[in-house]
This record gives C-alpha cells, sequence and structure tokens, in this order.
C-alpha cells in the first residue's frame, strides 16, 4: 500500500528508500492499529452490556448515593450524590498521599543521612530500620499498624486524657479546635504571610551575603516569622480562649477535630514503608557525590553541615530526585491498600459505588482516571524542579 | 486483591467475544459437566467450608440441588467464594453459572444488573448487635455510634436510610473482608456490628470468643430476601435454578425427607408420585432426569431439613423457622405446584 502510494506520489519527494518517509508511514500505521484495537474494545464491550441488558453509562454519578462515608474533608451525607462521594474519595487520597510524601521525604532523609553516621549505633540502627520495613510486605504492615491501634488503645469511655482537651481511645485522637472566631481567621491569615515574609528574608539574605558577604540569621528569623505573625493576629482579633474541646457524649467525643484510627494507621504504614525506600535514595544519591568534592570543601574551612548542606546535598540531589518521583508514585498508588482497614479513599468509595450500580467498568474507568491524574502531576511537577536544579552547564 | 479479581472479572466483559454468550448456560453446563456455583465462602450457615475443607450451608445445600438436578450427583460441583463486590461482576462475565451467597433481590439488581432473581431461600433482614456491657436495649438508642459495616451491600444502605428517617447520627467504618470488619468491631473500633441477622447469629455463634457477650437488638430494619440469582435471557437454566430450590421447599410441604424417600416412592398422592418422577413428564420439562427431585431429597434432603441442619436447632447458629417457616405453619415458604 505505501509502495503504491509512493509510486502514484512525485518520485523525488515520497521515496520508500527515504527514511523520514518510511518513519512518517509506520508511524501512521501503527497509530491506526492502537485506534483499531481502541474502537474494538470499546464498541465490544458497549455491544456485550446491551446484550447483557447491563446498564452503561457515567448518569449514576447524578445520583443519590445512599451510603454514608467515616471521614470527609467535605460534608458529605447519603442524600449527597455518587459523584460527590468519589470526589470525597479523591480527596482522601489526596490528603493521606500529600501529607504522607511530606512526611516520608523529611523521616526518608534523615535516615538516609543516618545510615552514613560515622556513630555505630545511629549506623545500625538505620540499616536495620530499611532492612526491616523494606522486606517486610505493606499490606502485613497497615494490618499491623491498625491492630496496634484499635487492639491496645482504650475505648472512648475509659479514653486517656494526656493534656486537657486531648482524648485518645480506639476511635482515634480528639483534638480542640478553635471555634469561629474573627481572630483565627486572622491568626490564619497571619501564618500564610508569614510564610511569604519568611521566603522573602531568605532571598534578600542571600542576594546581601552574594554582594557583601555578611551572613543574616535567616533560620530565626522565619520561624519568628511564621509563629509571630499567627499570635499577633490572634491578640488583634482580641485574643479569644473557647475552644471547641471534645468531651464524651453517648457513645463518643463530640466536637473538636478527629484523627482516625483508619487514616493514622494508613499514614503510619505507608510513610515508614516509603521512607524505607527514600532513605535509600538519599543514601546512594549522597555517596555518588565524590569523596574529593567533601575534601575540597573542608579545605575551604566550611563546617561539616556547611559541607553537607552547601556542596553535597545539592549535587546529590540532581541524582535523588528521578528515583524520588517513582517512590511518591509508589506511595500514592499504594495508598489503594486503605480498603484493607477501612479509610475511604477512592478505591474503597468507587468499589463500592460500582456494586451499588453495578456498573463495574465505569467504577473502574473513574479509579484509573483518578490515579492516572494524581501520578502523571506529581511526575510534570518533579520532572519540572529536576530542570529547576539541573546542573547549569557553562 | 479483591480490587484486582473484581477489575479482572470487568476485563472478562471489555474482552468477551461478542456473540460468545448465547443465553445457553444450560448447555454450556451439560457440556462441562459440573456446576461452577458463586457462594459466600466465610458465612456459617450458609456456605463456608468446615473444619474438614467440606463445604456446609442452606446456600451449598441449595448449589448441591441444582448439581443434582443436571447431573444427579452432588459432587459435579465447583465453588467459587466472591467477596460482596466481586459477586455480581463473577455472574456477568460467566466466571460463576449461578450465584447462590445470601444475596438480597432487589428491583435495582433484578433490572439493572443483566441478572435475574430465581427464587428466594431465605428470607433476612438486617439487624443491629452491640456488646451487652454498653447496656443498649434498642436500636433507637444507637444516635452518634460508630458503626462497623461491609462495603457494597444492601446492608450500607439500609444503616444509612435507617439513620436517616430516625434523625440520628452515626459514623461508618467500612472495611471490605468479613474478618477483618468483625475483628475492628471485637477490638471495640466500632459500638455496633451490622449485617443480616442470620449473619449476626452466625458471627456471634462461630467468630466472637464469648457469644454471651454480644446481644443482638430486637429491632430488624429491612427485609431481605436472599435468593439465587443467574444471568438474564438465559431462561432454561433459570427455570432448573427455581424448581431445585422448589423441590425442596414442595418436599418439606409434602411430608418427604431425606430418610422416608424410598417408602414415598410407593405413595398414592398424586403430588408426591410427580414430584418424585413416578409419574414421568416433570423432569422431561425441565430438560433434565425424571429422578430429580428423588434424588435432590436422597442426597440433600428438603427444605426443612437443610435448614435446621445449617442454621436450624441443630446448628450453633440456632436460628428459629420464624418468617421461613412453611406457609401453612404460618411462613413465607411457599412451593410453586409441581405439575
Amino acid at each position: 500500500m505505501a509502495n503504491n502510494r509512493a509510486g502514484r506520489a512525485p518520485a523525488r519527494r515520497l521515496n520508500w528508500n527515504d527514511p523520514d518517509v518510511r518513519s512518517v508511514v509506520y508511524q501512521v500505521v501503527a497509530l491506526a492499529l492502537v485506534g483499531l484495537i481502541g474502537w474494538f474494545l470499546v464498541s465490544n464491550t458497549l455491544h456485550n452490556l446491551s446484550v447483557r441488558n447491563i446498564a452503561s453509562g457515567f448518569g449514576f454519578l447524578e445520583r443519590e448515593s445512599g451510603f454514608a462515608i467515616g471521614e470527609s474533608p467535605i460534608t458529605f451525607g447519603p442524600e449527597n450524590t455518587y459523584g460527590r462521594a468519589v470526589l470525597v474519595g479523591v480527596l482522601n487520597t489526596l490528603r493521606v498521599a500529600v501529607v504522607g510524601i511530606v512526611l516520608a521525604t523529611i523521616i526518608g532523609t534523615i535516615i538516609g543521612i543516618a545510615r552514613l553516621s560515622k556513630n555505630w549505633l545511629v549506623n545500625k540502627l538505620a540499616t536495620v530500620y530499611v532492612e526491616v520495613v523494606r522486606n517486610v510486605p505493606l499490606l502485613l504492615q497497615l494490618f499491623f499498624w491498625y491492630a496496634i491501634i484499635t487492639e491496645t488503645l482504650p475505648g472512648p469511655r475509659q479514653a486517656l486524657n494526656p493534656i486537657p482537651g486531648v482524648f485518645i481511645s480506639n476511635r482515634g485522637v480528639k483534638i480542640p479546635t478553635p471555634t469561629d472566631h474573627f481572630a483565627f481567621d486572622l491568626a490564619g491569615i497571619g501564618f500564610l504571610l508569614g510564610i511569604v515574609l519568611a521566603v522573602l528574608v531568605s532571598r534578600w539574605a542571600k542576594k546581601r551575603q552574594d554582594a557583601t558577604g555578611q551572613s543574616f540569621p535567616v533560620y530565626r528569623a522565619g520561624i519568628a516569622l511564621i509563629l509571630g505573625l499567627p499570635i499577633l493576629g490572634w491578640l488583634i482579633g482580641g485574643a479569644p480562649l473557647e475552644l471547641n474541646v471534645p468531651k464524651l457524649q453517648g457513645f463518643n467525643h463530640v466536637g473538636g477535630a478527629t484523627l482516625t484510627p483508619e487514616f493514622a494507621a494508613l499514614l503510619a504504614g505507608l510513610v515508614i514503608y516509603t521512607a524505607g525506600f527514600i532513605a535509600e535514595v538519599v543514601r546512594s544519591g549522597i555517596q555518588a557525590v565524590s569523596h574529593g568534592q567533601t575534601e575540597a570543601a573542608a579545605a575551604l574551612g566550611l563546617r561539616r553541615n556547611q559541607i553537607l548542606r552547601l556542596v553535597v546535598l545539592p549535587q546529590a540531589l540532581r541524582i535523588i530526585i528521578p528515583p524520588m518521583t517513582s517512590q511518591y508514585l509508589n506511595l500514592t498508588k499504594n495508598s489503594s491498600l486503605a480498603v484493607a482497614i477501612g479509610y475511604p479513599d477512592i478505591v474503597s468509595i468507587a468499589n463500592t459505588t460500582l456494586n451499588q450500580t453495578g456498573q463495574a467498568i465505569e467504577g473502574i474507568l473513574i479509579i484509573m482516571a483518578v490515579y492516572l491524574t494524581i501520578s502523571i502531576s506529581i511526575s510534570i511537577f518533579m520532572n519540572w524542579y529536576n530542570k529547576h536544579i539541573a546542573l547549569v552547564e557553562r | 486483591m479483591k480490587f484486582l479479581m473484581t477489575a479482572a472479572a470487568a476485563a472478562v466483559l471489555v474482552l468477551a467475544a461478542p456473540g460468545a454468550y448465547a443465553g445457553a448456560t444450560f448447555d454450556a453446563v451439560k457440556a462441562k459437566g459440573f456446576v461452577q456455583c458463586g457462594v459466600n465462602g466465610s458465612v456459617a450457615g450458609f456456605s463456608a467450608p468446615d473444619s474438614q475443607g467440606v463445604w456446609k450451608g442452606i446456600d451449598v445445600d441449595l448449589c448441591k440441588a441444582i448439581a443434582i438436578t443436571m447431573f444427579g450427583d452432588a459432587s459435579k460441583l465447583k465453588y467459587t467464594p466472591t467477596t460482596a463486590q466481586q459477586r455480581f461482576t463473577a455472574l456477568q462475565s460467566g466466571e460463576v453459572d449461578v450465584l447462590v451467597r445470601n444475596t438480597t433481590q432487589t428491583l435495582t439488581r433484578d433490572a439493572s444488573l443483566g441478572l435475574i432473581g430465581a427464587g428466594v431461600n431465605y428470607y433476612d433482614g438486617q439487624g443491629f448487635m452491640v456488646k451487652k456491657s454498653l447496656g443498649v436495649k434498642s436500636a433507637k438508642e444507637l444516635n452518634g455510634a460508630t458503626v462497623c459495616v461491609q462495603p457494597g451491600t444492601t446492608t450500607e444502605l439500609n444503616l444509612a436510610d435507617y439513620f436517616r428517617a430516625n434523625k440520628m447520627e452515626f459514623r461508618p467504618v467500612v472495611i471490605e473482608k468479613l474478618d477483618e470488619v468483625v475483628g475492628a468491631y471485637a477490638a471495640g473500633r466500632c459500638d455496633v456490628y451490622t449485617t443480616d441477622v442470620s449473619g449476626l447469629a452466625a458471627t456471634r455463634a462461630t467468630q466472637l470468643g464469648n457469644p454471651d457477650e454480644h446481644v443482638i437488638l430486637p429491632e430488624v430494619i429491612s427485609k431481605e430476601p436472599l435468593g439465587p440469582m443467574v444471568r438474564q435471557g438465559d431462561d432454561q437454566w433459570l427455570v432448573v435454578v427455581r424448581w431445585a430450590l422448589n423441590a425442596m421447599i414442595e418436599a418439606e410441604e409434602l411430608g418427604v425427607t431425606s430418610k422416608n424417600v424410598d417408602e414415598m416412592l410407593k405413595s398414592d398422592n398424586p403430588n408426591i408420585k410427580r414430584l418424585l418422577g413416578v409419574t414421568p413428564g416433570m423432569g422431561k420439562h425441565l430438560g433434565v432426569d425424571e429422578k430429580w427431585a428423588y434424588n435432590i431429597i436422597k442426597q440433600v434432603g428438603n427444605y426443612g431439613e437443610s435448614f435446621e441442619r445449617n442454621v436450624g436447632k441443630e446448628s450453633p447458629l440456632k436460628l428459629d423457622r420464624g418468617v421461613n417457616a412453611l406457609w401453612t405453619n404460618g411462613g413465607l415458604m411457599y412451593a410453586w405446584p409441581v405439575r
């Protein structure tokens, strides 16, 4: 077919021996094949569904769900739609993934550095940690943490009360929350303002140090800003003291905010498991920076932590980022094991939805679309960051 | 894992050749020589393997009756344990021939899943179980409770409906696997465990340390007619499943048991003669052996025997016949006439 076309067309431009022409033809054929297979799968599915009288389409998302969800960042009740239930699932997945990624990075980096410590005890402890958590299946670890929380902690009526207003039981950790007051809004604004100012201060300090060589206590100033401004906002708002304190009523504590056992167990499992892998990524990244760099920095008179912070880590980061990306993706995807311990993530909720409506294919498409979107977003961000910190060749 | 199996079953729907499914389960089952029966696998009294690995239960007995109807032999049967979430996909995709998995018959399931109910082998209702130490006497006192429940069931919907109707709040803890959800209840993660009353009785008798520490509250908040399901458009197979069940109920009504079935062959009662194939015709209509009902009763027993052995007084569950008694005794079990 390609030969015919090449024969009919002006011979000089479209020659089968021209590699460009060949590659275009191959690509068109490959694309057509993929399209054909896709079309076959979709039409075959629709045909099978209609032959078997199975409802199809996404119309069910508008219908009332009729089931309740244990925890949700937005209000949700049985009277809300399946669509909103799926949204709750997505938010719950994002919540555990974002918090998990931040914590796993911090813990993993600390342990990775500890693996290189000259202190025998610290070094060995880190090694044992890495070997144990990497070699026990994650699902088992989740069951372990969930069992620890639900089996060892007392019931709500005998809840531990370490600080006034905080209750720890097998129903989770209950903490007081600020009541709805203008002063707390001001404090929130102050917190955000503090972060922005701290970033600006650190930029200014770096510029000044580059220009004059004078250093500036950036960390102390930053902490003062981030902590000081919210307190200032709270004082300006009239320094209200009333909090929404949880209290025992009926079966459970009412009021305040809850950290549920399901969320806590899932987070602990994911963070501790992934931190083991991140530790190895960090360790190998640091070891990949040639020792000569460290010696040269030492010869310049930099202190040990300065060497790590200014010379070794920035170079190690370039090696660390790509494998780190896949650890972040792993953590996000592993969060789907939540279903085993009852955390209402997207898989759990989409599964319930697909079973209530009987529309399995749509439910699984939703799950795939959600994970694909989250994973690609993480990849895009990490690739951008990787480019951002890449060595600028001169 | 469970998710993978659901996904795999859904993939069958995506990939199956069009037309491979021609509504011919009856012929397909005849050809392969056994019945693939989708069961629960972990509810004692309905379908679960015992300590020797022998499948037992009222659902298992119905599976056997179907296999006997087809082949005259209860061993021509394979079981597929399914979770609440996989079960319909497993039947839709043809992984199992019939689903006998304490499944509630509802309009949505009958009309939108491409499946159809073939009768009722147990009339159930949803209830609540709490620890006796909580001192709760009625489901109306459960405002604010944390409730353990399995996902993807009518149970989850009834629960939300009941609390909404009574203007009460609750917090669900939704765990898929039965052992895990019962474990969470036993550990005190939840105040309440809810499922069908028969399931509560089975859990209390077999899965919780001391059955006396738990009480099933008196309220029954839903109707749960549990029964077998087959695929739509498969009428000859539907008829076999329906009449395997009806034969067991009819036998109890006629007083035919596994012990006296041989003597009953000499009975003058025309109903018994038709049922046992002494007067031929019924088996021919179904497309099976004339001795089909005789074989069911001989090998499995009638409905009453199956009930008492699996969930009734002779079992650890100790459930009353209640609404599952014959209609002649004030219950709902009413076989269509075998004629």
